[in-house]
């Protein structure tokens, strides 16, 4: 209170302004005038009670400014006496002021204003006041600039709860997911924090144990003697600290990962041995291949990103391109070469070795920088090829098994290959034909940089599975062309072998003559058909026979061995046997007629497009809405399908005649014996007529019979609401839960409670160390998802 | 000629002691079994009633007290006790197990308003109309020993409640404010004033052990942290709530018991609408507690019966009441999720079974597997309408169950009156506003 009064007779230095109770001037350049023009500032923050007061003074004011002060005191004393009650000075109101005096006698000069400067005086004589502190005042005084008014005590309140409310609610939210957890969880077992079945440390369950047989006590005197553990726990709180280093949780993790790593090595590993296992130099040299692109690729953009590591690479292949130029590995002068020169006049796969080995060495030197990043697979492919005892080309060639029973089909397919043949299968025939080897190598090396390679290499993996499968099939059955037969027709197998094989090579050409025809008239189509619809092709597509989708696949996947194996059975099928398979056509008719309606139906779906557009043209945009309705029902007759409809729930409705007769019983039975028919008529049973329906005589109605109304007593009318349609519904319904209809396991699993709880056990409310195990989870879950 | 003998192994068909179960051989084929969704309904069915038939909630009477019980407490390490205070001031001690009072004493004059025991269950506090706050030592006094408090705080007010801190020395009461003491000064640490009101009861959060809720005679339910020096946030809704009580198992869910029949559960993050209203009371709802798995709760009713909610249905699972059962003041769930505990007017204690069917003790493992699956089997069914119908069919006084029905009168009334004046105003004017939001007045920052 004290600190709040003031003397009015000391107030020499008075406040320039009197704008705001809270407003204190700092300014002591305004202090100065405050001093000059004393009397008008002082009657100026006094005036703020009353009116009247304020004209006197300013016509005091007016007056001029240097008066006596008493005077002046003693003239407002007056003036304020006059006023009479209601110029009762008001008190300024404060806290304590209140609680001290509760009959509000305002202590001497309690209304009055207080001055920074004057708190000031005794801070700057007092010591104990820090030297900072005197300096911030000092400052505060000379700054020039007013200080926003602090908020009032309701608003700073406000923002106060505010903020700790935001504070807590956060500090809340952490259970979020703990709390969904264990809402979404299948069983909560209470008491959470139970402890762990299993050992308990020994210390803990002898805790109140003590040494008391002398033999006891003996040991224990060693014990001591010896400095081990007696009291303690038995493991050291180091040994227990690293025991706790890695929790059962990290441990499993852990285990998971090394598992996970493991899995994938082995996998790893098969896979290499698998490959590493292949034969087929064919395989490996598009293996092989496809990686030089891929290292190539990787070497154009290692030039952009790491040109140091890529001027590496670079070395390598100059240096392994130089090796090649030194060693005399591909000059056809070692052991092997020499040999195969002697035999090399006679055998033309001798010779054609040598030239393989001078071509790779060709290709090895050349100074070509793409050839160069060849130059290590190709070594590696030339060190495999470096043995062709041990691999010669032909194993891989499924051709040969085939040609060897069929010589034929053999010298017509080398001799008349169609061009589009030509270009999958070049190394085919080459190895068909198996003459100038190395020639047709250049030349596929030379198509497959024109072609697009990934595509070329695809084909060639492709063609390489073919006829791996081919060779496996050619080892299961004794003759490929019988194999092929006993799955269409037998009666070829019946002809004359060689007949066969006459027919056979006919066939073939037949066969390629039909393939080439319609080859040319779809080409034709194609280059006729950009006007016409896609839909159109496809509907004359649909009613071709089996065997144009036959050849239409073939074509597209690989045309090579096409002619040799599938496509021979129905073009002998149609050619030859055409008076013996009329039956068969026309059932086959009767199936592509399926087939017309549905194309004519897609027809159908075509025709109200064309008119709509039309119509638009010619009613600019104005659609009949009537119209467009009947266009969309054009197709179905509601009125006859309901009808039919009806007629339909009527027949089911109506009684059926059951026939309970069982052959054998009171007669003779057997094969092709039938049950008399007075029998038959006895054993018939017929039903009693159902009441008659009750939209019988309301044609436009179906009323369902089928609701019964003793049963729907017990049936669900309404979806309930967790299900979100009725098929869930039932499925829930429908699947049994005891242990009539499941295993004992499954019951137990099915029937498993929401909650447990332990007999007799407190469950205590959630601790604060779930939501740290929670936490821990969590991270430790996130690690491992960073790893992986 | 051999004659061959028809002949099986009795191992697959004899049972090794007369204690097994008969071996019974199945066939799970499905197709062998075209009626199992009927039979297993009948077994729901039969479940069903079985399960009412079975229902016999009420297990004990405590009688003792010579006025209302007007507060109980549950022991914080043992089930078997409970304290009880009454409104002449009298506390008395029982053990539940033997349906005994053991401790009678007298410890305030006038109401004992609260009771709590401290979470390590050595001692325990009562507040009463005699502005005192009074510690107590579990333990009955020796022979010869006089029954004198530990500590006796002497207020300035009249406190309404109280409660103690999870894991703390610290205990909060209220009256004219909300105050946070510690247990070795004389004076509180905190006070929490927010307008001028009085609180009827202060609960510490379990979980989250340093925040607090209160409800105030201003409608409102004010939020405390502990730790701050201003309250939280106070929802004002638009009839008092007599208790609150905060989810166990879930930190941020209270559900406060309010005068208007109902009773709601706020997510304390978001207080401008309920999560759910429970409805069922038909008079005011004076007390709830939580069972500990946060699963349900139990409300004590003036309407002189007591409820038990699940925690996010808004109607009753359960009802119980009995012809003697006064106005319910104060209900209590069990530690061990197995009993609750009801305080009446009539200066009764009565002691009921969570699950009115449930066999109580031990159950041997076929009763369990019995048990769970006829459990199930309800479960699965619960929407058929004569399984819904048996299930839910409760027998209530016939006073209760006219007022019911008089409720529902009002409520389709109140509805249609508002449908009509929708009907008849400007689209848009007459705005629907929920069941959750019609309750809540305002949030007071």
């Amino acid at each position: 209170m004290a600190k709040f009064s003031k003397k009015k007779v000391n107030r020499r230095k008075v406040e320039a302004s009197g704008e705001g109770p809270e407003q204190v001037v700092r300014d002591p350049g305004e202090q100065h005038e405050g001093l000059n023009e004393a009397d008008g500032h002082v009657s100026e923050e006094q005036e703020e009670d009353e009116e009247e007061e304020q004209e006197d003074e300013e016509e005091e004011e007016d007056g001029g400014g240097d008066k006596d002060e008493r005077r002046r005191q003693k003239l407002l004393e007056a003036i304020n006496a006059l006023g009479g009650k209601r110029q009762k000075k008001l008190g300024e109101r404060s806290e304590a002021a209140v609680l001290m005096s509760e009959f509000t006698i305002n202590a001497e000069g309690e209304g009055e204003r207080v001055d920074l400067s004057d708190l000031i005086g005794t801070v700057e004589k007092n010591r104990a006041v820090p030297a900072k502190t005197r300096k911030q005042l000092k400052n505060l005084q000379q700054s020039k600039r007013t200080v926003e008014c602090p908020l009032s005590k309701q608003e700073t309140e406000r923002i106060q709860r505010d903020v700790s409310f935001q504070k807590a609610a956060s500090e809340v939210s952490r259970w979020k997911g703990i709390i969904r957890q264990n809402q979404r969880a299948e069983q909560l077992v209470f008491p959470l924090n139970q402890e762990p079945a299993g050992p308990k440390p020994m210390e803990r369950v002898v805790s109140g144990w003590k040494a008391q047989t002398p033999l006891e006590q003996e040991v224990f005197a060693l014990l001591t003697a010896n400095k081990q553990p007696v009291h303690d726990p038995i493991l050291t709180p180091t040994e227990e600290a690293s025991l706790r280093a890695m929790s059962l949780e990290e441990a499993k993790i852990r285990r998971a990962e090394l598992q996970k790593a493991r899995v994938l090595q082995s996998y790893y590993e098969a896979k290499a041995r698998r490959e590493r296992k292949i034969k087929s130099k064919k395989y490996h040299k598009v293996h092989n291949k496809a990686k030089r692109k891929e290292f190539l690729k990787q070497f154009d953009e290692m030039v952009k990103t790491d040109p140091a590591t890529a001027l590496e690479e670079l070395d390598k292949m100059q240096t392994a391109r130089m090796q090649e130029r030194m060693s005399l590995k591909h000059q056809n002068s070692g052991k092997w070469a020499r040999s195969k020169a002697l035999l090399a006049k006679y055998d033309e796969d001798a010779r054609k070795a040598m030239q393989q080995q001078l071509e790779v060495n060709k290709e090895l030197t050349q100074k070509l920088v793409t050839s160069l990043n060849n130059e290590q697979e190709e070594e590696e492919e030339e060190e495999e090829a470096g043995h062709p005892e041990l691999m010669p080309d032909f194993v891989n060639d499924a051709e040969r098994g085939l040609d060897s029973s069929n010589p034929w089909m053999r010298g017509k397919l080398s001799e008349e290959p169609t061009e589009s043949e030509r270009c999958g299968s070049l190394d085919l025939t080459e190895e068909a034909s198996g003459v100038g080897g190395g020639t047709a190598e250049e030349e596929e090396e030379g198509e497959e940089e024109e072609e697009g390679e990934g595509k070329e290499e695809e084909a060639l993996l492709r063609e390489f599975d073919q006829r791996r499968k081919l060779r496996q099939v050619q080892e299961a059955d004794t003759g490929p062309v019988l194999s092929v037969d006993d799955d269409e027709g037998m009666v070829e197998e019946d002809e004359a072998a060689a007949e066969e094989e006459e027919q056979l090579s006919e066939f073939t050409s037949l066969f390629q003559e039909m393939a080439n025809s319609r080859r040319d008239v779809m080409a034709e189509q194609a280059e006729a058909a950009p006007d016409t619809s896609v839909q159109l092709e496809e509907g004359r597509r649909r009613i071709c026979t089996v065997e144009d989708v036959e050849l239409l696949s073939q074509e597209e996947v690989a045309p090579d061995e096409a002619p040799v194996q599938p496509q021979l059975p129905p073009a002998t099928e149609n050619m030859l046997s055409a008076p013996q398979k009329t039956g068969k056509n026309r059932k086959r008719k009767r199936g592509i007629e399926l087939k017309e309606v549905l194309t004519t139906e897609a027809k159908v779906l075509r025709i109200p497009l064309a008119p709509t557009v039309e119509d638009t043209e010619e009613s600019d945009g104005k659609l009949d809405q009537r119209g467009l309705i009947k266009e969309a029902f054009a197709g179905d007759d509601i009125i006859s399908d309901f009808l039919r409809d009806k007629r339909n729930q009527e027949d089911a409705g109506k009684p059926k005649v059951v026939d309970l007769t069982l052959p054998g019983w009171g007669e003779w039975g057997g094969g092709g014996v039938k049950p008399s028919r007075n029998k038959r008529r006895r054993f018939r049973v017929k039903t009693a007529p159902p009441p008659p329906r009750k939209d019988q005589h309301l044609p436009t109605v179906i009323i369902s019979e089928k609701r019964n109304s003793s049963i729907s007593l017990h049936q669900v009318n309404s979806l309930p609401f967790p299900f979100e349609s009725h098929t869930q519904f039932q499925s829930t319904v429908r699947s049994p839960m005891g242990r009539t209809w499941n295993t004992e396991r499954m019951v137990k699993k099915i029937t498993k409670p929401k909650v447990v709880t332990q007999l007799g056990a407190i469950i205590q409310p959630m601790a604060r160390e779930e939501l740290m195990k929670d936490a821990s989870n969590n991270s430790s879950v996130d690690s491992l998802r960073r790893k992986h | 000629m051999k004659v061959k003998v028809l002949s099986r192994n009795p191992d697959d068909y004899v049972r090794e002691t007369k204690l097994d179960i008969q071996r019974v051989p199945r066939n799970y084929d499905p197709t062998l079994h075209p009626f199992e969704v009927n039979r297993e309904y009948t077994r729901a069915l039969n479940a069903t009633k079985l399960e009412r038939v079975f229902a016999k909630p009420f297990l004990a009477s405590l009688d003792g007290h010579k006025d209302g019980v007007n507060c109980m407490a549950k022991h914080a390490k043992s089930l078997s006790k409970l304290l009880s205070g009454s409104c002449d001031g009298e506390l008395k001690v029982w053990d539940l197990t033997k349906h005994e009072c053991v401790r009678t004493l007298q410890a305030h004059e006038g109401f004992v308003r609260g009771i709590v025991v401290r979470f390590c269950g050595t001692s325990f506090f009562t507040a009463g109309d005699d502005k005192t706050i009074k510690q107590w030592k579990m333990e009955s006094p020796g022979y010869g020993e006089e029954e004198e408090p530990l500590n006796t705080i002497l207020g300035k007010t009249v406190f309404t409640g109280l409660d103690h801190h999870q894991k703390d020395g610290v205990f909060a009461t209220c009256g004219q404010q909300v105050d946070i003491w510690d247990e070795q000064r004389s004076s509180p640490i905190r006070s929490f004033t927010w307008g001028v009101d009085s609180f009827s009861a202060v609960r510490f959060n379990p979980v989250e052990t340093e925040l607090l809720a209160s409800c105030a005679s201003d409608r409102s339910i004010v939020l405390y942290d502990m730790r701050e020096s201003a309250p939280l946030k106070k929802v004002i809704m638009t009839m008092r709530s007599n208790t609150v009580c905060w989810n166990p198992m879930e930190a941020y869910y209270f559900t406060c018991s309010n005068e208007d029949y109902n009773l709601y559960t706020y997510d304390m993050r978001f207080l401008d609408r309920p999560i759910t209203v429970h409805m069922d009371h038909v008079s005011a709802v004076l007390d709830v507690d939580y069972s500990p798995t946060g699963k349900e709760f139990v409300s004590a009713s003036f309407d002189k019966t007591i409820r038990i909610f699940p925690k996010d249905g808004g109607r009753s699972r359960e009802v119980y009441h009995t012809k003697r059962m006064q106005h319910v003041i104060c209900v209590k769930w069990s530690a061990d999720n197995k009993f609750i505990l009801s305080g009446s007017d009539e200066m009764n204690i009565r002691l009921w079974k969570a699950n009115a069917a449930e066999k109580l003790g031990v159950l041997t493992p076929r009763e369990k597997v019995a048990v769970n699956y006829s459990q199930k089997l309800k479960e699965k069914f619960q929407h058929h309408p004569q399984i819904r119908r048996i299930a839910h069919h409760r027998h209530l006084p016939k006073s209760i169950f006219h007022q019911t029905k008089e409720l529902r009168v009002m409520k389709e009334a109140r509805r249609r009156k508002e449908r009509n004046v929708r009907k008849h105003s400007r689209p848009g004017a007459v705005p629907v506003v929920s069941e959750k939001e019609k309750h809540v007045v305002t949030v007071v920052k």
